[in-house]
């Protein structure tokens, strides 16, 4: 299987930085004392998480996206133990994409999710997620299956390479859990019996605020202290925290993270009454994840917060930052050099964890389109200007776009000019 | 640390000042190479070091600090290191009540008026041990981003008297230096709205710069991203004492970071451009 034949070579390449690396690297996000129990066992210390693969640059463990593009844009993937957030678009249409895509990466894999929200019951978002794209060789093996056409391929005698007849046939599911990174066809639903084959926990804040349960006294808003409560015990009862020796990834997503449905404000009011809450919550829970096997996905409404120096903490606070920009319902919708994308996509802040550089990718104009089945990151570049009766309107129209494009550093160069050569 | 650096401040592990406040800040750029520069720096010069990490948890520090030749978890179980992990103690403070006041402890309380138990943990720190003989040379304070607190509901006056305390604790009761690190939040620039002030985090900056002796600004470049030249380093001392000649020198460079160290060179003398 091509799949597994790559993932075999890169885990043959990086095997043994990551058997030096493992010691640090792997459990740098776990807890001493359970570390402890794992170098007694006999078993091998590189018992490999389905999903993850260790990061080339420095050997940390990470988890995919859901989205291989943007997994290449992060530096491989999402690091273990970190937060991503994503800020939202205005009509909130993509990033429940993102979302989606994240968790249906870890029912693939095998993960433990825990999913929630204020606005919708999370087992009808896992009812909407997309259906991983299978290879076309798995799906023949699939289909194979179903009609039992398998036994005659297996009579066939070896004349040259007899001696491995006698290896045992490899036996691969439809969804090969052992690449990293898989494609989504947004247009179909995941199949049901995956999900219910997954091990998932909800979080619905309208249900769990009205039980009773014992609060400790905390200055956070009762939302996020219920859902801080919710995920410390499970992540204590499950054994995320090291101390159950199966390891398994934790899929945590929380959706819309600071909308009023919340109980927050800051979306509401400029100067709140609640206006360390989120960034409080957000603290903590990075204590929480770096603690435990888990990764986190987080969106929220970034352009309803009133006070601006909110959004600048939350992204000093979060590890990884993407923002989503969609063009529908701006002027950039019938602007030409758009006309092939339906928004920009923004990669804010890569985190430096365990080194003093990141990954940082050279290209900042990327764009996103949404076709039927992939969703696509693309470099986004000026077109040619091959028309010969080009206007000076027009002109001044691509060149004032061009100039919001590449941030860079995150501050634009000043001045209104464009350098005309 | 980084021998560029040491060359650029004109101190060695051997003698450095002492009694100073070094002020570090980083605007629209990762300043943190400037902390770890500082962590192994005074490890090495064999001082005593209470490092309050409140971003990063240990191994990170540990991991790096293992690249710049200092070992942080042999520092710490000889008691040279004393590290306050801030998101692992987030955690405990949150979910179980402490018995005894814990440096985290405003977390609980919705008003939280000062960092005083916080202080008490650095002065417990940085106490001098009377064992007879004198192990370290002098105590240092190092505190991985004071904004950090400001996000956690301190108001910038607490944060303020939190260092003035440990300043006038550490600085000038035990004759120390002491460092931390800020992170400069200047105009973020969003698509629709003006610009974004955060104005508790200007009280603090302003106020840290007029207290400090020696200020590290590390800014990203104004004209964007950049692959061989990471950033701008601005060095200002400020030395009160000095005739107004040699009072507030500054000098700027640029650098570029690389795996286990940095390379500083003058505005403009990128060895990728020349």
């Amino acid at each position: 299987m091509a799949a597994v034949a790559t993932c075999g070579s890169v885990a043959a390449s990086t095997g043994s930085a990551v058997a030096t690396a493992s010691k640090s690297n792997v459990t740098s996000f776990q807890r001493r004392g359970p570390r402890a129990s794992v170098t007694n066992d006999s078993g091998p210390r590189l018992v490999s998480i389905a999903g993850t693969r260790p990061s080339v640059r420095n050997g940390q463990l990470l988890v995919s996206t859901g989205l291989p593009a943007l997994d290449q844009l992060l530096g491989g993937g999402l690091a273990v133990g970190t937060v991503l957030l994503i800020e939202e678009d205005k009509y909130n249409i993509y990033s429940p994409l993102l979302f989606k895509y994240f968790l249906a990466e870890g029912i693939v894999n095998g993960h433990t999710l825990l999913v929630a929200s204020a606005k919708e019951d999370p087992a009808n978002i896992l009812q909407e997620l997309p259906a991983p794209l299978l290879d076309d060789k798995c799906k023949k093996e699939f289909d194979e299956d179903v009609y039992n056409h398998k036994t005659p391929e297996s009579n066939i005698k070896m004349k040259i390479a007899w001696r491995y007849q006698l290896l045992p046939k490899m036996e691969i599911g439809p969804v090969s859990s052992s690449r990293f990174g898989h494609y989504y066809d947004a247009s179909k639903r995941m199949p049901q019996e995956l999900i219910e084959a997954s091990n998932w926990h909800g979080f619905f804040l309208p249900e769990k605020i009205s039980s009773t349960l014992k609060v400790e006294p905390c200055s956070l808003t009762p939302g996020y202290t219920k859902l801080l409560q919710f995920i410390q015990n499970i992540i204590y009862e499950e054994g995320f925290d090291g101390s159950n020796p199966q390891r398994n990834i934790l899929r945590i997503g929380i959706q819309n993270l600071g909308s009023p449905l919340w109980g927050d404000d800051i979306c509401c009011a400029e100067n709140g009454g609640n206006s360390h809450s989120l960034t409080k919550f957000l603290y903590v829970l990075r204590g929480l994840l770096r603690t435990s096997l888990s990764a986190c996905i987080i969106t929220m409404p970034t352009h309803l917060i009133q006070n601006k120096a909110i959004i600048a903490r939350v992204t000093t606070l979060s590890d990884v930052v993407v923002g989503l920009e969609s063009f529908i319902g701006s002027e950039r919708e019938t602007n030409p050099l758009y006309k092939d994308y339906h928004g920009l996509i923004h990669i804010r802040q890569i985190p430096r964890l365990n080194n003093l550089i990141c990954d940082e990718s050279d290209v900042k104009d990327l764009a996103f389109k949404l076709k039927r089945k992939l969703f696509t990151i693309e470099r986004l570049h000026l077109p040619p200007d091959l028309s010969d009766t080009v206007s000076r309107s027009s002109k001044m129209d691509l060149a004032e776009s061009a100039k919001r494009l590449g941030p860079g550093c995150g501050m634009m160069a000043g001045g209104k000019k464009h350098l005309d050569f | 640390m980084f021998v560029e650096l040491n060359n650029l401040l004109n101190t060695t592990p051997d003698r450095a000042e002492q009694g100073k406040l070094t002020l570090l800040c980083d605007a629209k750029t990762d300043g943190s190479f400037l902390v770890h520069h500082f962590l192994s720096f005074y490890l090495k010069a064999n001082c005593k070091v209470c490092f309050v990490a409140l971003i990063q948890s240990f191994s990170h520090y540990s991991i790096v600090g293992q690249k710049l030749g200092v070992s942080l978890t042999m520092a710490r179980e000889r008691g040279q290191l004393v590290f306050l992990e801030g998101l692992k103690s987030a955690v405990d403070v949150v979910f179980q009540a402490q018995k005894e006041p814990h440096p985290l402890q405003f977390l609980r309380e919705a008003n939280a008026g000062n960092l005083k138990p916080l202080f008490e943990f650095v002065r417990e720190a940085l106490k001098p041990v009377d064992s007879g003989e004198a192990r370290w040379t002098y105590p240092v304070l190092l505190v991985d981003d004071l904004s950090v607190l400001l996000s956690l509901g301190m108001g910038a006056v607490a944060v303020l008297d939190f260092i003035h305390y440990c300043r006038a604790t550490v600085c000038w009761e035990l004759k120390a230096s002491i460092l931390y690190l800020m992170q400069g939040n200047m105009v973020v620039l969003v698509h629709d709205s003006g610009d974004a002030e955060d104005e508790e985090n200007d009280i603090l900056l302003n106020g840290l710069s007029h207290q400090s002796h020696l200020i590290l600004r590390a800014e990203g470049l104004a004209t964007g991203f950049c692959r061989d030249v990471h950033g701008q380093l601005r060095i200002l001392w400020r030395r009160p004492s000095q005739p107004a000649v040699h009072r507030d020198q500054s000098f700027t460079y640029q650098y570029k970071i690389q795996d286990k160290s940095v390379s500083f060179f003058a505005k403009g003398m990128s060895p990728a451009v020349l």
